[in-house]
């Protein structure tokens, strides 16, 4: 099965990379954009994806810092 | 007294580890692939860019096979430093609270800094005054040190602060401007900032070598 792991950083911590693309978009004339984040995305073929949890807990994420979503 | 430096692939500061932990004692290099600590008296997880910092730095370096042997050495009370990208190894691995992020800046740093000793109870500080102030060079990218409020007041209280950055001196973000902390019992110590490029008065400073000084005689 194809599955796609969304990760971003948690909220409430410090994103200055979020920010600095916020920043950047008005430069561009892009305008009324808010609350941006940037993450990661793992997309992986899974041959038992109840697996994934763990995975994500294990090694694709740091629970600590970031959350994650799984899309199959 | 017989000092361990792991060296993983993308390690590029155990060589200079290695030196450092020569001035006070004998050392040896300890390959990732080996599960054997050949005998080390105390364990130095060096900097670097351990496996490309591919995932998330220090992810994939935590489940080296000598960090089994790391990880068991560590829980029975033997002394283990992360410098820099062994900080954050150490950190994924569970060894120390918290865990490191991009710098504020989002860019890489390198510069001396003053630091400061928030506790000299610590297997790696025994050598300090607390509030003694040192100074030692940072060269990192990832170096934001981060844990949630409750659990860096319950460091706070337990003296699992190890190095502050010296007021006005915080490179990176850093919660409450923490440089280096330690697990509870003290054996376990991380910091971003490099004390084994800070050994020699040729670069500047020797202060670094009190870390290593620090960890010898306790073991004699």
């Amino acid at each position: 099965m194809r599955a796609r792991v969304l990760i971003r950083p948690k909220a409430g911590i410090l994103d200055p990379q979020g920010q600095t693309v916020e920043r950047a978009l008005p430069a561009l004339g892009f305008e009324g954009v808010s609350n941006v984040h940037v993450g990661r995305l793992v997309e992986l073929d899974v041959e038992d994806p109840s697996k994934l949890d763990e995975m994500c807990e294990r090694l694709l994420t740091n629970p600590l810092i970031e959350d994650y979503e799984i899309q199959s | 007294m017989k000092f361990g430096v792991v060296r993983f692939p993308g390690s590029c500061d155990e060589v200079d580890a290695l030196q450092a932990a020569q001035r006070v004692g004998d050392a040896e290099l300890l390959w990732y692939a080996d599960r054997d600590l050949r005998g080390a008296d105390a364990v130095i997880v060096p900097g670097g860019f351990s496996y490309g910092d591919y995932l998330r730095v220090g992810a994939i370096a935590r489940f080296a096979p000598v960090m089994e042997e790391v990880e068991r050495f560590a829980r029975s009370g033997g002394p283990v430093l992360g410098i820099c990208n062994g900080f954050q190894v150490l950190c994924e691995a569970g060894l120390l609270p918290g865990a490191l992020l991009p710098n504020t800046s989002l860019r890489f740093l390198c510069k001396q800094v003053g630091l400061s000793v928030a506790s000299a109870e610590t297997a790696w500080t025994r050598a300090c005054t607390p509030g003694q102030r040192l100074s030692i060079p940072v060269k990192h990218t990832t170096g934001r040190y981060y844990a949630p409020e409750p659990v860096l007041d319950e460091m706070e209280a337990g003296g699992q602060v190890t190095f502050r950055y010296a007021p006005g001196e915080n490179p990176n973000g850093s919660a409450r401007d923490i440089a280096g902390v330690s697990n509870a019992a003290g054996n376990v110590v991380g910091l971003m900032p490099h004390p084994e490029h800070a050994v020699d008065p040729l670069t500047g400073s020797e202060d670094g070598l009190r870390l290593f000084h620090s960890v010898a005689p306790a073991l004699v």
